[in-house]
């Protein structure tokens, strides 16, 4: 029988996933931009395993609402991106250090 | 009529976001780069009716009275009091950008019509009563914010702290909501309310890493450290009115939210984040103080003071009391007068082709060549250090006075040490600009309305600024008593 605490222990091990894609790695913003994601995702299985836990649901809602957020949110940062690239010509991480101190 | 009820309450937000949108088609019609001064005032228009618009509120209890949409969205006298520093701090700087933009070739009606979106959402984040209400209006706020710092398209610098701005905002938003989805999931409800009750016999450890994970993403929109790494960078990349944007109004609505969710949601579990609320103020203090003595970009001083002046204002959240609360909202309401005066200090300095300068070597000898600008921005940095009789020091004032009340002498005692060191800096500014040898680049001329609005925040962090201690106080505590009325 699979529990409530299968559902955050997957949720978590994405979550930490996601956050050390962005600390780690060194090579590509796109990748931060996948790593994001997966934290957002790891969310919504959070709220959507409390949501049919708990019978109550606010917590499928606010999936709903965090899967919004997100498409904005990745079209802002792809956005961005694009300006970013066409004045440096690089999306290499270990070129986003121009300011420092 | 319930709705009708719900939709009077929302009225500013109602009006930011219709105006916004008919700017938007206007500025659609009549070309962006043609209408950008027109719709600038207009939007600085709109967001004086709003302010005139929450200003029956500042009076307004907490109650069913003044709760819309079930609950979701409050307009008590803490989102009153919140609002109109945000309005204000929001319609002051986007008064002192046309002409920077204007010369930095960017000049587009968008850049207004964002700043509305933003304090839209910050209107909601401070009146917010329910994690996801919290998490609209902090992304309404975010998501516009991402795109002013990228505003500047060619220039390398601004399109790198909109990069950066844009990857740590979206960690912290998932941090934010990975702490919301645990709450979730412990106490079995997102609204503020209802955590409360909640947590009322104890915290599961569940609901505490879920506070946790949900004061780290707080503390990364208030740039406290540990979390406070971006700050520096995106204050320096941003275009100079994005920047005074930045450090006023936003940190406004991000320090009500923090106390709304520390102190209503999470209120009767105080000893649970009181711990973590001190390392991060003490912290703040310190690194803030820290980090700005070897700066050389006034801009990048400016960051690190922000930081430090957080950790401040952390020091009033960190009481858990009324009067705490209280303390934060009136340091709040000088902090962002500061603010916007340093920064438009800032954009007033220019050289004899209306290029922008904001290193500290640019201003040296500046009261011999600009004495006005000099004594404008002498005068903040004297209020920011908190040297009395400016009204500076009257904020640092009650948020000790808050600490030392709640039984906290040593944070007090740390806090009293630490602005020593800050005062350092703040005081080198002055020494730059009042005993070096000119250095003369500071040689153009500014808009009217920089001038007016620099007089307008020296004379309010004067020491005329006491004149309205009274009300000021008197306000801010309506405002904090809202946050304690469920206790």
């Amino acid at each position: 029988m699979i529990g409530i605490g299968h559902y955050v222990t997957v949720s978590s091990i994405l979550f930490v996933l996601g956050v050390l894609g962005i600390f780690l790695n060194r090579k590509n913003v796109i990748v931060i931009l996948m790593a994001i994601e997966l934290i957002l995702l790891a969310v919504n299985i959070n709220l959507v395993a409390f949501s049919a836990f708990l019978h109550d649901l606010t917590g499928q809602i606010f999936a709903m609402f965090v899967l919004t957020v997100a498409a904005a949110e990745a079209a802002i940062g792809l956005a961005i991106l694009v300006i970013y690239f066409r004045d440096r010509g690089t999306i290499a991480v270990d070129d986003v250090s121009h300011m420092k101190g | 009529m319930d709705l009708m009820h719900s939709l009077r309450l929302v009225a500013p937000e109602e009006l930011l976001s219709l105006s916004g949108l008919a700017l938007l088609l206007a500025s659609a019609w009549l070309g962006s780069a043609r209408a950008a001064r027109v719709i600038t005032w207009l939007s600085v228009a709109v967001l004086a009716a709003c302010t005139v618009l929450v200003l029956p509120g500042l009076s307004n209890p907490a109650g069913a009275d003044v709760q819309a949409f079930g609950g979701l969205y409050s307009a008590d006298a803490f989102a009153a009091f919140a609002k109109v520093l945000i309005y204000i701090a929001a319609a002051a700087t986007l008064a002192v950008a046309p002409p920077f933009l204007e010369k930095a070739g960017a000049a587009r009606a968008e850049y207004p019509i964002l700043v509305l979106f933003a304090a839209m959402g910050m209107g909601i984040m401070v009146s917010a009563q329910n994690l996801l209400t919290l998490y609209i209006g902090l992304e309404l706020n975010s998501l516009a914010a991402y795109v002013l710092a990228a505003f500047l398209k060619t220039d390398e610098r601004s399109a790198e702290a909109g990069l950066k701005y844009f990857v740590l905002g979206a960690l912290a938003s998932g941090i934010l909501l990975f702490g919301m989805s645990l709450t979730y999931g412990f106490t079995g409800t997102t609204s503020y309310a209802g955590i409360a009750a909640a947590l009322q016999g104890g915290i599961a450890k569940g609901a505490l890493f879920g506070l946790t994970f949900v004061l780290a993403g707080l503390a990364f929109k208030i740039s406290a450290v540990p979390f406070h790494m971006w700050t520096p960078d995106v204050y320096e990349g941003a275009p100079t009115p994005v920047t005074a944007f930045f450090a006023s109004a936003p940190k406004v609505a991000a320090l009500g939210l923090t106390m709304r969710v520390a102190l209503e949601a999470f209120g009767t579990q105080a000893a649970a984040w009181q711990q973590i609320v001190i390392f991060a103020a003490i912290a703040s203090i310190v690194v803030g103080a820290l980090g700005a003595i070897g700066q050389t970009n006034l801009k990048r001083l400016l960051a690190y003071s922000s930081i430090n002046n957080v950790g401040f204002i952390l020091i009033g959240l960190a009481a858990a009391t009324p009067a705490g609360a209280s303390a934060m909202l009136v340091y709040l309401a000088i902090y962002v007068a500061m603010t916007v005066g340093g920064f438009v200090a800032v954009l007033m300095l220019k050289d004899g082709e209306g290029n922008q300068l904001e290193m500290l070597g640019d201003v040296a000898g500046l009261s011999r060549t600009r004495p006005l600008i000099a004594a404008g921005l002498a005068m903040v940095m004297f209020s920011l250090a908190g040297i009395p009789p400016l009204f500076g020091f009257w904020g640092k004032f009650v948020v000790f006075q808050a600490a030392v009340e709640a039984g906290m002498v040593p944070l007090a005692a740390l806090g009293i040490a630490a602005s020593v060191i800050g005062a350092f800096y703040y005081l080198k500014v002055v020494k730059v600009m009042y005993f070096d040898d000119p250095a003369g680049k500071v040689t153009g001329q500014s808009d009217m309305v920089h001038a007016v609005l620099l007089l307008a925040s020296a004379l309010f962090i004067s020491p005329v600024g006491y004149l309205l201690t009274k009300c000021l106080g008197q306000f801010a505590e309506t405002a904090a008593a809202v946050l304690f009325a469920g206790a």
